[in-house]
């Protein structure tokens, strides 16, 4: 049947994973997960180092055998297809060229090894495609970084296999050359078209802008999954509220459900929900609101109408990145809060020691349940990310 | 690098480098220069200029057939030890398996082992088995020796190559096999190469061992030992001086080879 | 070449990828060469243990020996030959010494000083290397002759009074350790090379920033980064010195006579087994415990 995957290679098909689970001794590193992956889609695996995406792939790509659960391509079974029997490939994080081969052969290796004629000619293409027609006869040690990312992309891709894999494809370029070559991936898939690429990354700007479906993975679990703008708008945990983008998060207690609104009583304030963004509709809760949805308000002004109003607190630091201002504020009884606002020069805002207050359209806030991940490195982290990039939809 | 103190460095370091290349290279400019001494049994002090010996390097008695046995020593030794370590130095880097500390003792001890205690270990044994010393023996003693360090040679290579290429051949759908001989061995090559050489010269340049063990078989080294003590002829020093000229020919060679590539790959 | 001998330093650098893969081809790609070391390296020492237990037949003939349990063997040949088991320690400890002496500099030099003109730096390299092809009798011979005492060298030291009139440099103790130091260089100065060539010369300037004196960043930061080399290339020093006979045999006396010379007369001139047997599992045992004492003070366990 793996034979038969191979005799017609490409064209979509969805990748299942049903009930994953891949032990490494004691440790756990995908547990039972399960995922379907439309054939032709853009799909990002996010979540932070050690979550287990590279495991996952791996697994799909036949590289590791899962401790339990099954693989399915196009409703085929290939849990235990050996790699070279799977109408799958993969960009390896480290890009893996053969430094023996030049480009073009590195590229033809796939075509060569299931014997396919033209197997140069179609190397010319897909070199041509990722425009490095030019440096076919190089060896890939003599390429750029960028370049070698691409002959990795080409020689995966000219295979035309069902489903593509990228292992943080983009993690060793910089800055500029890995937006560029986001633009550039987009391209190439809509061009090639049917290929299901499946793309791993920690980076979630980059598989927000990139994919039509996001995954965030934690801890060898998927915490939520859906399109980019629904995982920004509604997270479902607190984990994926802060990492992707992030977002202050207010513990409280559902006191009660009026008009599709929850009341949370939180230290003594009575913060607005609708009850069709909440998790959960009783008990313990976590009231959580973007940083860029909070409006300060300074001391004599008045506030939005309709909204839900924290404070006064006291600005504790201020710092400007261009297009936004961050503004820490202390509010006794609810800890330090983060507010985005937009430079609209609109004069200068507020200076830290100020007294203001915090508003927000209810309708922006949402209720998760758990617990508030502590302030610890990897939220800040997160929050860099998100800072940079992060106007979000 | 421009520091004043440094400057000591600066100019003493190559003063001491070229005086310790002067003591390195003493006593094969004297071989050298004997070589072409006509001397007659004992070529103790210098006589008269002769090319004779350089015309005819096997004009002494036996110095060829030693010279054939050691080649022939050498190859059959860089053969065996190659092949068996290279294998062994694959399993080490690329399998799991039980008993790998062993393993690794069992392939150092050899190394730690001063030559003495291996020959006079396998001649003990050759004697027991009543083996007669001879030809045989030489290679199997040579092999035995010789497998450790190209295992280290070996080991030393696939450790620098990116364990992710065998994986990707595979990905690409090169079954095992393909994958071994399309990626793994080509980008081996160049230790085994190393492995190679290393095991020619250690076989070819061996003495305690192969004394022990070779009966009435003589190697180029061995007659050099057994005839200074009446005096070695002025052919040995042609054979000696010749094989010191062609391997620095073979590599120099090679650089140039090398860095004319570079220069090529750099215009392209 | 260069690459090989060099052993420990190559493992140190690279992080060793994940092994993976079935047991099974393991065991294939192990089992030929395990079981060749079996045969003729594990068993011979074995052998080598039974006979060094032997004891010789009184009215046999010539080496004629018998299985025995004769401990007295190592007591005897301890007892008797103690003054060659200390000379050959010391002139081998002292070869080593100075071959570290002259190879480390001379590794430098080749590895960093000129690392910016390959050619030169692979000729350097040749140089150290050919002399493997001459054949080392040939060449300690050759020492021996330009030492000698009729020679020019000895002649010249003799006129300008370095040397006093009836000295020698032939023949002495001197002698001897410097043809060992001369003869195991190369072993000592590949695998400092091969670990110097990898050296990041950034970590030096970084060094030179830290502590502004080239001395103090020699030894906090480039000698220890060498380490491994060093261990590499004095144990590719001295386990050969140690045992070799070769260099006493050629410019030496018997009173320069180091323990490979009483294990090689006691198996072909005297053939007597069990005493060369007895001699030559001490030997081993007492460079096995020295190496490893040694490997484990300069905390390169993984040396192979
Ligand atoms: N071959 C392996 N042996 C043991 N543990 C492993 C192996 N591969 C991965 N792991 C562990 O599994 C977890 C997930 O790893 P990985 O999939 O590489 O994470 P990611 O790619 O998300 O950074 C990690 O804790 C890692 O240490
Ligand atoms: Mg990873």
């Amino acid at each position: 049947m793996a034979a038969d995957l191979l005799a017609a290679p490409g064209g979509g098909r969805d990748l299942e994973l049903v009930g994953i689970t891949k032990r490494f001794g004691e440790a756990v590193a995908v547990d039972d997960l399960s995922l379907r992956m439309p054939a032709g889609s853009f799909f990002a695996l996010l979540g932070p180092s050690g979550c287990g995406k590279t495991t996952m792939l791996r697994m799909v790509a036949g590289l590791e055998v899962p401790t339990a659960g099954q693989v399915l391509i196009g409703g085929d079974d290939v849990t235990t297809t050996r790699p070279y029997r799977r109408p799958v490939n993969t960009v390896f994080q480290s890009y893996a060229l053969f430094p023996h081969l030049d480009v073009l052969e590195n590229v033809a290796f796939g075509l060569r090894r299931r014997r396919e004629r033209n197997a140069e000619q179609r190397a010319m293409a897909a070199l041509d495609m990722v425009e490095l027609g030019p440096l076919a006869r190089r060896r890939p040690t003599r390429l750029s970084g960028g370049q070698q990312q691409r002959v990795a992309l080409a020689r995966a891709l000219v295979n035309n296999p069902a489903v593509l894999l990228l292992d943080e494809p983009l993690g060793a370029l910089d800055l500029k050359l890995r937006r560029q070559m986001q633009v550039e991936l987009k391209r190439i898939q809509d061009e090639v078209g049917g290929t299901t690429f499946v793309h791993v990354t920690h980076d979630q700007e980059e598989a927000m802008t990139m994919a039509d479906t996001v995954a965030v993975m934690n801890a060898g679990r998927i915490e939520q999954l859906g399109p980019p703008q629904e995982l920004y708008d509604l997270p479902r945990t607190p984990f994926v509220a802060n990492f992707l983008g992030r977002s202050n998060l207010l513990p409280g207690t559902v006191v009660e459900e009026r008009d599709g609104l929850l009341g949370v009583d939180a230290a003594g304030t009575r913060l607005l929900v609708p009850a069709d963004r909440a998790v959960a509709r009783s008990g313990q809760v976590l009231v959580g609101i973007r940083p860029e949805k909070v409006h300060l308000v300074a001391a004599g002004a008045d506030e939005p109408a309709d909204s839900t109003v924290l404070g006064p607190g006291t600005v504790a630091d201020v710092s400007f990145s261009g297009v936004s201002t961050e503004y820490l504020v202390d509010v006794a009884g609810y800890g330090r809060m983060s507010v985005f606002t937009q430079n609209l020069g609109a004069g200068p805002g507020a200076m830290v020691g100020e007294q203001v207050r915090l508003a927000w359209s209810p309708r922006h806030a949402f209720v998760l349940v758990g617990d508030a991940p502590a302030a610890g490195p990897l939220e800040r982290e997160a929050a860099t990310v998100g800072a940079a990039g992060g106007t979000g939809p | 690098m421009s520091r004043p103190q440094f400057s000591l460095g600066k100019y003493l370091l190559p003063v001491y480098a070229v005086v310790a290349f002067i003591y390195l290279l003493t006593p094969i400019a004297y071989t050298f220069a004997f070589s072409f001494n006509n001397a007659g049994r004992s070529n103790l002090t210098w006589q008269r200029f002769t090319w004779d010996n350089w015309r005819n390097p096997c004009g002494a008695p036996a110095v060829c057939e030693s010279v054939v046995n050691s080649v022939a020593i050498a190859l059959f030794a860089t053969l065996g030890s190659t092949v068996l370590g290279t294998m062994i130095a694959l399993a080490l880097v690329r399998y799991r398996f039980r008993f790998r500390s062993a393993t690794n003792l069992l392939l150092f001890l050899p190394m730690a082992t001063p030559e003495v205690v291996l020959g006079a270990a396998l001649l003990a044994q050759f004697l027991n088995l009543r083996v007669n010393p001879g030809f045989t023996t030489i290679v199997i003693a040579h092999i035995m020796f010789c497998i450790s360090f190209v295992v280290v040679t070996v080991k030393a290579r696939v450790a620098t190559l990116d364990p992710h290429l065998g994986e990707a051949a595979s990905d690409l759908y090169a079954s095992p096999r393909v994958a071994f001989w399309r990626v793994t061995f080509p980008l081996l090559l160049p230790g085994i190469a190393a492995a190679a050489m290393l095991a020619f010269s250690l076989s070819f340049d061996d003495f305690i061992i192969t004394n022990f063990n070779s009966g009435n078989t003589d190697t180029f080294p061995k007659f050099v030992y057994v005839s200074a003590t009446r005096g070695i002829p002025a052919q040995a020093n042609v054979i000696g001086s010749a094989m010191f000229l062609i391997a620095l020919l073979v590599v120099l060679i090679g650089q140039v080879l090398a860095a004319r590539r570079r220069a090529a790959a750099e215009a392209r | 070449m260069t690459a090989a001998l060099t052993s420990a330093t190559a493992e140190a650098g690279a992080p060793p990828p994940p092994p993976r893969g079935s047991s099974r081809i393991a065991w294939l790609l192990l089992t030929p060469g395990l079981a060749y070391l079996v045969l003729f390296f594990v068993a011979p020492v074995a052998v080598l243990l039974l006979t060094s237990l032997y004891e010789r037949v009184p009215d046999g003939p010539v080496g004629a020996t018998r299985p025995a349990l004769r401990w007295e063997n190592y007591t005897d040949a301890l007892v008797t030959y103690a003054p060659q088991f200390g000379r050959s320690f010391l002139y081998a400890f002292i070869a080593t010494v100075l071959a570290l002496a002259i190879g480390y500099p001379l590794a430098y030099v080749i590895a960093v000083r000129c690392r910016n003109r390959p050619l030169l730096q692979g000729l350097l390299l040749v140089l150290v290397i050919a002399p493997f092809f001459t054949s080392f009798i040939l060449r300690t011979i050759a020492w021996k002759q330009i030492l000698a005492d009729e020679s020019l060298v000895v002649a010249v030291l003799k006129t300008i009074s370095l040397l006093p009139d009836d000295a020698r440099l032939t023949a002495t103790p001197t002698a001897v350790v410097a043809g060992l130091t001369y003869n195991f260089l190369p072993f000592m100065t590949l695998p400092i090379y091969a670990n110097l060539e990898r050296l990041d010369l950034r970590l030096i300037e970084a060094g030179e920033d830290l502590y502004a004196n080239p001395a103090e960043t020699f030894r906090r930061v480039t000698l220890p980064l060498s380490m491994p080399g060093i261990v590499a290339g004095s144990l590719l020093t001295f386990i050969p010195a140690a045992g070799d006979y070769v260099n006493s045999a050629l410019l030496g006396t018997a009173s320069t006579a180091m323990i490979g010379n009483v294990i090689d007369s006691r198996f072909f001139r005297v053939v007597d087994y069990p005493t060369a047997a007895a001699l030559s599992v001490l030997l081993m045992a007492a460079i096995l415990l020295l190496v490893a004492a040694y490997v484990r003070r300069s905390g390169t366990d993984d040396l192979l």
